[in-house]
């Protein structure tokens, strides 16, 4: 955006000469940059605004359409439907994110040791469920978890034990951040990774000089050198976690009285809109949340970088 | 693979949720009269004479024979039969199409349950305009006054689905159970069985809206009472509870196989006799060929259990019926269509293919009631489902927002499948969740 800055003008020039250049130069400064404004603005800011626009109103299948200022918003701040949709989601990023992310650090640190043999084949094998569409791969842990006909039926048979059916209501949380860490690992080790490769070798030689341990290494070279790829990661699982939606709204028809219309946020906003015709109040739902997830991003983006300086 | 699909489906559908919204609210003011003029049998003749096209969305499978005969006798006409997804998500289209305003069918197959809330949104048109009123007597009782409400005629009866219990009969001999004629003797039935063979199971359950009010519906339960606009619900009158107290003991005990209806393992089930009865409406034969062509021959049918010994008390479940969209393009051919497929020559073609039908003059004939029917071992069934559909109980009546009620009954009823929540608590729940659905769409609920 700097480089499209209109140019200041020189001090020499006449006064009277001075405005209607200023505003030439600015004309063509728009010309450049009115295609991607047209664009973000028919692709960004219209769907927020037309939400907004929305979550202002209520209709109703008795009275019509009719204006209520804030009264949804009112409405989801009292709604403990939403809220324990949010305070799920919650829990799921509390235990889930942390567990994943661990795993693929580990994963990652595993193979740039360079200690592993077949450390490409591991590197693609742990990556490749990232490449499993999630509605497949939900699909096929769906039939796993089957205590009937699945696999766990069979071992259940086989075996003649009786594990605990890993989609009744108690266990489906668990169930389904099996599915997400089971994705994601390969994705997020492959952040850690390109950012470990990155750090100069010298470095390592350095410590190594130095007496310093492998895991020393680790703890003082290698992690503060991939901080921002840690990061970056912990924002996009956060914002995966209370996006999360694919999955359980698959299970939902295997196990239909454990997983609620209003199991996640967005599962709750897409009831409301598709199955009730709530499409005012599953709009303030889907701001009302928008907003929490920036909040949390956000705040741990700050944190972030206030240690990393 | 029906799972995969409605996966599909919806992944497909929340991806353009805001598309779908944008176009509605754009078109959402925009609020047609709601005087509709009447129609003469000339002018629908005349356009069957001028012919032209039109759209038919239903998922009914033996309306595609329907349609071409239609197209045969009035060769001017081309009609599109548009499978726009079963129950739920064609609903969900249509009301966006008749929100948007566009792209709206010219007849829509719509099931009995949901009409009222179509009725109700002044989505669809009146079809006593059209002079529906001399079909009067055409149709069985049960599917006529579901098809009237709110003041009109908002469809004609395609199918009806009086319920009859379908048992297998070799798990029943095997284990020398009698087949059972109140519920209190399936439900003595279940245990034995159950004791006997710990795979097997009466039925399968999970929790579903249409069996459970339509178990309400035949123990003489009224929980919901529609009078315009007014409301009334009360899922603990005496028909309700007698069912609560019931299937309690099936739920407690664990006599319920916990496997969904129309999954993979719920034809595993019926054709491997672990599911060993099933209680369902009339629409149930084809299926059962052609989703369990393995248990040919073992099956058979029999009236429903009563609640009463010595009763003879039935209910619908499911059943549909084919209406015209108000802002279908082209509502006199569409009424044609109708009127042919539901009352007309359509009526036989779709009997012969497998359908029930909702016509008192087929549900009499002897050709339909003489029919032997080789999957139930050469047993004349039809008889028993027309007995069944004379014996349904009347004064029943849906909610006018059923489509979203049922949608949040496995959040409430269903959750006395899976934790030690009484059966009656969940119908409380459903019964307060759909209350204050209602007050939110500015229904009195009283």
């Amino acid at each position: 955006m700097t480089v499209l800055a209109p140019p200041t003008i020189s001090r020499t020039g006449q006064a009277d000469r001075g405005r209607p250049a200023r505003r030439r130069r600015s004309w063509t400064g728009w010309a450049f940059v009115g295609p991607f404004m047209a664009v973000f603005a028919f692709v960004f800011v219209a769907p927020i605004a037309y939400a907004i626009y929305l979550s202002v109103f209520r209709t109703r299948l008795i009275g019509g359409t009719s204006f209520v200022g804030l009264e949804n918003y009112q409405q989801v701040f009292t709604d403990p439907q939403f809220w324990s949709a949010t305070w799920r989601v919650t829990l799921f990023l509390l235990v889930q994110v942390p567990i994943m992310l661990v795993l693929a650090l580990l994963i990652a640190l595993a193979i740039d040791s360079g200690r592993l043999y077949g450390k490409a084949f591991f590197r693609v094998a742990v990556f490749m469920p990232y490449a499993v569409p999630a509605v497949v791969a939900t699909l096929m842990w769906g039939f796993m978890y089957g205590s009937r006909f699945g696999l766990v039926g069979n071992i259940n048979d086989t075996f003649g034990v009786s594990l605990p059916d890993p989609l009744s209501p108690d266990l489906v949380l668990a169930s389904i951040g099996n599915i997400v860490t089971w994705e994601f690992v390969g994705y997020n080790m492959l952040i850690f990774y390109s950012a470990l490769q990155v750090v100069p070798k010298s470095l390592y030689e350095a410590a190594e000089l130095d007496g310093a341990s492998q895991l020393q290494i680790i703890r003082s070279v290698k992690l503060p050198a991939i901080r921002g790829a840690l990061l970056i990661a912990t924002i996009f699982s956060i914002i995966g976690s209370f996006q999360l939606f694919n999955e359980p709204n698959i299970l939902q028809s295997l196990a239909p009285n454990a997983i609620t219309t209003y199991f996640t946020p967005n599962m709750y906003a897409y009831s409301l809109s598709f199955s009730g015709q709530q499409y005012n109040y599953s709009a303030t739902v889907a701001i009302v949340m928008g907003i929490l997830t920036m909040i949390v991003a956000y705040a741990v983006q700050l944190r972030g970088t206030r240690k990393d300086k | 693979m029906f799972t995969n699909r409605r996966a599909f489906l919806r992944t497909a559908a929340l991806a353009t949720a805001a598309i779908t919204t944008a176009a509605l609210a754009a078109c959402g003011s925009d609020d047609g009269g709601d005087t509709t003029t009447p129609v003469s049998a000339d002018q629908v003749q005349a356009a069957l004479d001028k012919g032209g096209s039109i759209t038919v969305w239903a998922w009914e499978p033996t309306l595609k024979q329907v349609v071409t005969a239609f197209e045969a006798k009035y060769p001017k006409v081309k009609v599109n039969l548009v499978n726009a997804g079963t129950g739920n998500d064609q609903y969900t289209a249509l009301q966006n199409a008749v929100a948007a305003g566009s792209g709206v069918p010219d007849v829509a197959q719509i099931e009995y349950y949901a009409l009222p809330q179509f009725a109700l949104g002044k989505s669809l048109t009146d079809l006593a305009a059209f002079g529906s009123g001399e079909l009067d007597g055409t149709f069985t009782p049960g599917p006529w006054s579901s098809v009237k409400t709110g003041g009109g005629t908002f469809g004609l009866p395609m199918d009806s689905g009086p319920m009859a219990l379908f048992y297998n009969k070799e798990v029943f001999d095997k284990h020398k159970i009698e087949v059972p004629t109140t519920w209190d003797e399936y439900a003595a039935a279940a245990k034995k069985l159950h004791a006997a063979d710990p795979k097997a199971y009466i039925t399968n359950d999970t929790g579903d809206a249409g069996f459970t009010t339509s178990l309400i519906w035949q123990a003489g339960g009224k929980p919901f009472a529609v009078d315009g606009t007014n409301v009334k619900l009360n899922l603990a009158d005496e028909g309700s509870t007698k069912f609560a107290t019931t299937w309690q003991t099936l739920i407690s005990d664990k006599l319920l196989a916990p496997v969904g209806s129309w999954s993979d393992g719920w034809y595993k089930g019926l054709g491997d006799g672990s599911i060993a009865t099933l209680v369902i409406g009339a629409w149930m034969p084809a299926n059962l060929e052609s989703g369990v062509p393995a248990a040919k021959g073992k099956w058979r049918v029999a009236p429903m259990p009563q609640w009463t010994a010595g009763a003879n008390a039935a209910a619908e479940n499911g059943g549909s019926s084919l209406a015209i969209p108000k802002a279908g393009p082209n509502n006199a051919l569409g009424y044609a269509f109708l009127k042919y497929a539901t009352a007309g020559e359509g009526v036989k073609i779709r009997v012969d293919n497998g359908a029930f039908p909702a016509t008192t003059a087929e549900l009499k004939s002897a050709e339909f009631l003489g029919k032997e029917f080789p999957y139930f071992g050469g047993q004349k069934a039809n008889e028993i489902f027309a007995k069944s559909a004379a014996d349904v109980v009347p004064g029943w009546s849906y909610l006018p927002f059923q489509v979203y009620a049922n949608s949040i009954f496995n959040d409430t009823v269903g959750q006395a499948y899976v934790t030690n929540k009484p059966l009656a608590d969940g119908l409380k729940a459903w019964q307060e969740a759909s209350a204050k659905y209602g007050k939110d769409q500015g229904f009195t609920v009283g």
